[in-house]
C-alpha cells in the first residue's frame, strides 16, 4: 500500500484529504465523525466575530437527474460564539492528536488578527487559513474576497498575521480575480506558508420565475452567492496549475474546488496540490465518501508503482504548456466500434452541426459539404459496417475530413465506443513558437490577402 | 368530466380493474425524460405509425415545457392521449429504442406521452391548446366514431371543416371505449377523449348507416366527402356442436358488456378462452383479474405461432392464465337444462384436430376470440367502393381514397384490424389529403 501521508508546510497529515472550511466543519462533533470516517484533516468553518445568517442560504444547478452539479451559497462565516468553537477545537485535538485541525480566520484590524490568532493557536489549531475568498456578504464589509482581490492587501494582512502566528499560515485565495498568480505571489510576498484555492466563484444561481426573485430566495430578494461543486473543478484546476508552475510560488498548495472522488483528487495532486479540500461532495453525500477516496488513490498509486502520494505531486505539470508549444503535426481521427455502437447517431448530428461534417450513415457514397478539403464524395468503408447491436445504423467517419476534435467521442453515450486514434498527419512536427522564431506565421487567406 | 363520460352507468365490471401503468409523477417523468439520448433520425420515430417526434416531446418534458410537449405529440396524433395508454409500445416505439439493443430498459415512451398529454389537456381537453379555424363551408361525414373517424374529423375540424360522426352505438369511441382492456384505458377515459374532439366543433349523430338506417346516397348528396371508419364486425364462431346457447360468447361482445353493462358484473367461474391473438389474451387477463376461478387459453397451434404479443402472454401467465397449446374445441357440453358444463377438445396437428385425441375440460364460460367478421355491407352503400378478397375496403395508400373519389376509408375496416395508432394515422392522412386538395 502506498504511503498517503503528507507534510504540508510542516503540518503532518495521515492523508491528503481535508474538509474545506464550510458547513461540514461547523462543529467539533461533526469533525470527530469525519475523522472517524477517515478524513485526514479539517479546516474549521471560518472564525471571527459571530455573524447572523439568513434563510434560505443555498441554491443549485442540476444536470439532468444528477443533482447539485453546482452549488451556490450566501451564508457567512461561523455564526457560533468564538469561545464555543475554540473549546471544541481543543476537544477535537485532544481526542485526535494525529489529525489536522486548521482554523480558518477572518477579521479586520491588525489587533483583531493578533487576538484571534492567539486564541486559535492556544486552542490547539495546527495551522491557520486566512479566508480572503468569501465573495458574498463579508466582502461588503471589507473582508473576504475584497481582500483577495487586492494583491497589496493580501501581502499586508498576511504579513501582519505572520508577525503573530506560531503555526503555519495558509492563505485561501479567491478565484474572483483577473490573475491568480498575482494574488498567489502577493501572499508569498507576505510570507504565507501555503496557499489554498479556490474559494467560491461569485454567481447568481437562478431565478424563481414565478415570483421573479433571484435564488436562493430570502423573502422578496436575494444576493449573489459563491459557486462551487463539480461544475467549478476545471476552473479550480487551472488556477492550481497556474500557481504550481509559477516559479515564484515556493509554498505548498491545498487544492479545492469540485473534488468528489479519488480521481478528482489525483488530478489536483498531479497538478501540484499537496493536500486537497472538499466541501460540496460531502454536503451532498456525507463524510463516507472518503473511504473510496483513500482506497481509490492507494490502488492507483500501487498500480502506477508509486510508493507515496508525494511521487504523484506535480506529475502532470510539465505537460501543461502554452498553446504555442503544442505539436502542430500530431493528428488523430475518430473511430467507431461497430460492435458496441447502439446506433443513436447522436455523433452524426454533433459532427454535422457542431464540428466538421464528416460522420455519415448508410452504405452509399455521400456528397461532402462544399467547404470540404478532400475532393470527391465521401466513401463508406467496405465492407459496410453492420453492427452487433445497431445493424446498419452504425455511422462511419469520413477520415480525410476528420480534424480530430473529440466532439463525437464526447457526446457518444457508450463508453469506449468512439476512440480517437493517431494517424500520420500532413503537417510537420513543429510548434507555433517554432514558426514564430522562423517568421513563418503568415498563412494564406489573411486580412490583407 | 363531460356529460357523455358521466353518463356511463356505475357498477360496471371494468371499474374493478385498476390501471396497470398509472400516470407518472412529475419527478418520475422528469427522471425518465432525462434518460432519452435525443437520437438522430431516431428509430423510435420510425417505429411510430403516426411518426410522432418522440425525442423532441421527451426533451420538452425534461425542460418543463409540458404544453409544448403535448403539441409535438398531438400535431402528429390527435388521439395521442389514448394512444399513450393503449399502444403496444413494446412492439412499436419503445421496442426499437436504442437502449433495447444496449441491454438496458428502453425509454418508457408511452408513459411519458401520457404524462405530457394528460398534464397539458387535463380538464380542458384539446381546447387547452387548439382553437379551430372559422368554418370554411366544407362538410364531411364519418361513419363510425372510432379512432379512425375521430382522427379524420378532428384534423378537419381544426381547419374549419364541419364534421359529423354517424355512430350506431350509444357510446362513442369505437373499440377504444368498447374493446380496450380496462387496465390500459377505461371507457370513461376513452369517452373523455371523444368529448375533446367534439369540443373542436365535431358533431355526433346516433344512426346506423346502411339498410334500414341512414343511407350512403344521402351522405354523398349532403357532404363534400365521406369517411368510412366502421371497424370490424361480429365475433366469428367455430361452428361446432353445442356452440349455440348461453355460456358460449364472442370475445369482443363479452368485453363490450364487461366494460359498459353493469348487469354483466357477476362472478366468473371456470373460463375457457379460445384463440391465440391479443383479443384472446386480453379476455383471459380480464377474466383472471376479475377473479375467475380458473382461466385456460386454448390455441390450436404452438406458442410460437401465436399472434398475441409475447409481453402480453407473459402478463397473462403471471396472472395465472393457463395456456393449452395444440388443441381446439370440437364440441361444447351442456347439461339437460342447457347450461354449459364443459368443452371437448381435440389435439391438433398443423392446426387441425387429430381424430381420437379428444378430451374434456369443465367450464362455466367459453369465450371465442378467433377473429371478427368484416362489415362488407358498407361498401354497397357507395357506388365504386371495392373490397379485397379478405373483405377489407380498398384504398390508395397515400390518400386513403376508395375507388369512389368522394369516399375515403381507414382503420380496421381497411387494414383488417391492427392498432388504434394505425387507425389514427389513416384517418389523419385522409384528412391531410383533403386539406391539401381543398386549399388548391
Ligand atoms: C378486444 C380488443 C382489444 C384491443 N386492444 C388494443 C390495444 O390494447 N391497443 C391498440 O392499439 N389497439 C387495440 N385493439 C385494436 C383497436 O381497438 C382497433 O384497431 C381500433 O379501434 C380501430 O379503430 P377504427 O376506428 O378503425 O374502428 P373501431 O374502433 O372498431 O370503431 C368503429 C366504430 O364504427 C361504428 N360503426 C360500425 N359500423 C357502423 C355503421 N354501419 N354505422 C354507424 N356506425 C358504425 C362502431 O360502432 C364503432 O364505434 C383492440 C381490439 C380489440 C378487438
Ligand atoms: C455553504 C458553504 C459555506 C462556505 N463557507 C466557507 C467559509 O466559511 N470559509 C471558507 O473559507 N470557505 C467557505 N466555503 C467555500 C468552501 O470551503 C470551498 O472553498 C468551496 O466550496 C469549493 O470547494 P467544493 O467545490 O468542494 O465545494 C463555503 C462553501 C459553502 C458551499
Ligand atoms: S458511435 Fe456512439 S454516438 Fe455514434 S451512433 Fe454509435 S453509439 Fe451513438
Ligand atoms: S473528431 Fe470531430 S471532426 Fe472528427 S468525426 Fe468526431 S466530431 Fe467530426
Ligand atoms: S430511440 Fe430511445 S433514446 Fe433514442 S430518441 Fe427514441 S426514446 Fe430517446
Amino acid at each position: 500500500m502506498a504511503d498517503l501521508s503528507i507534510d504540508f508546510a510542516g503540518i503532518k497529515s495521515p492523508n491528503p484529504f481535508w474538509l474545506a472550511s464550510a458547513p461540514p466543519t461547523n462543529t467539533g462533533e461533526q469533525i470527530m465523525r469525519a475523522f472517524d470516517a477517515g478524513w485526514g484533516g479539517a479546516v474549521w468553518k471560518t472564525l471571527g466575530d459571530p455573524i447572523m445568517n439568513v434563510s434560505s442560504r443555498f441554491g443549485a444547478v442540476d444536470l439532468g437527474t444528477y443533482k447539485m452539479m453546482g452549488l451556490n451559497n450566501i451564508e457567512l462565516i461561523s455564526d457560533r460564539p468564538l469561545e464555543v468553537n475554540l473549546k471544541e477545537i481543543y476537544e477535537v485535538k485532544k481526542r485526535y492528536p494525529k489529525h489536522v485541525v486548521i482554523a480558518s480566520l477572518m477579521t479586520e484590524t491588525k489587533d483583531d488578527w493578533r487576538v484571534l490568532i492567539k486564541r486559535a493557536e492556544d486552542a490547539g489549531a495546527d495551522g491557520l487559513e486566512l479566508n480572503f475568498g468569501c465573495p458574498h456578504g463579508m466582502c461588503e464589509r471589507g473582508m473576504g474576497s475584497s481582500v483577495g482581490q487586492e494583491p497589496k492587501l493580501i501581502t499586508e494582512i498576511t504579513s501582519w498575521t505572520k508577525e503573530f502566528a506560531r503555526t503555519p499560515v495558509l492563505v485561501k485565495l479567491t478565484p474572483n480575480t483577473g490573475d491568480i498568480s498575482e494574488a498567489g505571489l502577493a501572499a508569498v510576498a507576505g510570507r504565507a506558508d501555503g496557499l489554498s484555492l479556490i474559494n467560491t466563484i461569485k454567481s447568481i444561481i437562478g431565478i424563481d420565475l414565478d415570483r421573479m426573485v433571484v435564488l436562493p430566495r430570502v423573502g422578496d430578494g436575494s444576493t449573489n452567492g459563491g459557486y462551487c461543486g463539480p461544475a467549478v473543478k476545471p476552473i479550480a484546476m487551472h488556477m492550481v496549475a497556474a500557481l504550481a508552475r509559477e516559479a515564484g510560488i515556493t509554498v505548498p498548495i491545498s487544492g479545492i474546488g469540485g473534488i468528489s472522488n479519488w480521481r478528482d483528487a489525483a488530478e489536483f495532486i498531479a497538478l501540484g496540490s499537496t493536500s486537497v479540500q472538499v466541501c460540496t461532495a460531502v454536503m451532498h453525500h456525507g463524510y463516507r465518501i472518503v473511504e473510496d477516496m483513500i482506497e481509490g488513490l492507494s490502488e492507483f498509486l500501487d498500480q502506477r508503482g508509486m510508493k507515496s502520494v508525494n511521487e504523484l505531486r506535480g506529475a502532470a505539470i510539465q505537460s501543461y504548456k502554452e498553446w504555442g508549444e503544442l505539436d502542430l503535426g500530431y493528428k488523430i481521427v475518430a473511430r467507431i466500434d461497430d460492435q458496441t455502437c447502439i446506433g443513436c447517431q447522436v455523433c452524426v448530428t454533433a459532427c454535422n452541426d457542431g464540428a466538421h461534417q464528416c460522420i455519415f450513415t448508410g452504405d452509399e457514397e455521400k456528397q461532402r459539404p462544399p467547404h470540404a478539403h478532400a475532393h470527391g464524395p465521401a466513401k463508406p468503408p467496405r465492407p459496410f459496417p453492420v453492427g452487433l447491436i445497431a445493424g446498419a445504423r452504425v455511422p462511419w467517419i469520413d477520415e480525410p475530413e476528420c480534424v480530430g476534435c473529440n466532439l463525437c467521442q464526447l457526446v457518444c453515450p457508450v463508453p469506449g465506443c468512439i476512440s480517437m486514434v493517431e494517424v500520420a498527419g500532413e503537417n510537420p512536427h513543429e510548434t507555433w513558437n517554432d514558426r514564430t522564431r522562423d517568421g513563418r506565421t503568415k498563412l494564406p487567406g489573411g486580412i490583407h490577402d | 368530466m363531460g356529460t357523455l363520460a358521466s353518463s356511463l352507468a356505475e357498477g360496471r365490471a371494468e371499474e374493478r380493474l385498476p390501471d396497470k401503468k398509472p400516470l407518472l409523477t412529475r419527478a418520475e417523468a422528469h427522471a425518465e425524460a432525462e434518460r432519452c439520448l435525443y437520437c438522430t433520425d431516431a428509430p423510435c420515430i420510425q417505429a411510430c405509425p403516426t411518426t410522432i417526434d418522440i425525442p423532441t416531446f421527451i426533451k420538452k418534458i425534461a425542460s418543463g415545457n409540458v404544453r409544448g410537449s403535448a403539441r409535438t405529440i398531438l400535431e402528429q396524433n390527435l388521439l395521442g392521449y389514448s394512444c399513450s395508454r393503449v399502444c403496444p409500445v413494446e412492439e412499436l416505439c419503445a421496442g426499437s429504442c436504442v437502449y433495447e439493443g444496449w441491454g438496458r430498459e428502453p425509454i418508457q415512451i408511452g408513459r411519458l406521452q401520457r404524462f405530457a398529454t394528460e398534464q397539458a389537456l387535463g380538464e380542458q381537453g384539446l381546447r387547452a391548446l387548439y382553437t379551430p379555424k372559422p368554418r370554411n363551408g366544407r362538410k364531411v361525414a364519418c361513419i363510425g366514431a372510432g379512432p379512425a373517424s375521430l382522427a379524420f374529423a378532428g384534423t378537419l375540424a381544426l381547419e374549419g371543416v364541419e364534421a359529423v360522426l354517424f355512430e350506431k352505438r350509444a357510446v362513442p369511441g369505437g373499440l377504444n371505449a368498447t374493446g380496450i382492456a380496462p387496465y390500459k384505458l377505461p371507457a370513461k377515459e376513452a369517452v373523455r377523449e371523444v368529448e375533446w374532439v367534439l369540443e373542436l366543433g365535431v358533431r355526433i349523430e346516433h344512426a346506423h348507416v346502411g339498410e334500414g338506417g341512414k343511407r350512403g346516397a344521402e351522405l354523398l348528396a349532403d357532404y363534400d366527402a365521406v369517411f368510412v371508419g366502421v371497424g370490424l364486425g361480429e365475433d366469428s364462431r367455430l361452428g361446432v356442436p353445442g356452440e349455440d346457447g348461453p355460456g358460449v360468447v364472442g370475445a369482443v361482445d363479452w368485453i363490450e358488456q364487461m366494460k359498459l353493462d353493469p348487469k354483466a358484473n357477476g362472478p366468473l367461474g371456470r373460463v375457457v378462452v379460445v384463440g391465440g391473438g391479443n383479443t384472446a389474451i386480453d379476455v383471459a387477463r380480464e377474466c383472471a383479474q376479475l377473479g375467475a376461478t380458473e382461466v385456460a387459453m386454448v390455441y390450436r397451434r404452438g406458442r410460437d405461432a401465436m399472434s398475441g404479443y409475447a409481453h402480453e402472454l407473459e402478463g397473462a401467465r403471471k396472472e395465472g392464465v393457463r395456456l393449452v397449446e395444440q388443441a381446439t374445441p370440437v364440441a361444447f357440453l351442456r347439461d339437460p337444462a342447457g347450461k354449459l358444463v364443459g368443452v371437448r377438445l381435440a389435439r391438433t396437428e398443423g392446426g387441425k384436430p387429430v381424430a381420437g385425441s379428444e378430451y374434456e375440460i369443465p367450464c362455466d364460460l367459453a369465450v371465442l376470440a378467433i377473429g371478427q367478421a368484416k362489415l362488407r355491407a358498407i361498401a354497397a352503400e357507395f357506388p365504386g367502393v371495392e373490397l379485397d378478397a379478405r373483405g377489407c375496403v380498398v384504398v390508395d395508400e397515400a390518400t386513403r381514397r376508395t375507388k369512389n373519389p368522394k369516399v375515403f376509408a381507414g382503420g380496421d375496416c381497411v387494414n383488417g384490424g391492427t392498432e388504434v395508432v394505425n387507425a389514427v394515422a389513416e384517418g389523419r392522412d385522409a384528412a391531410r389529403f383533403l386539406i391539401a386538395e381543398w386549399s388548391k
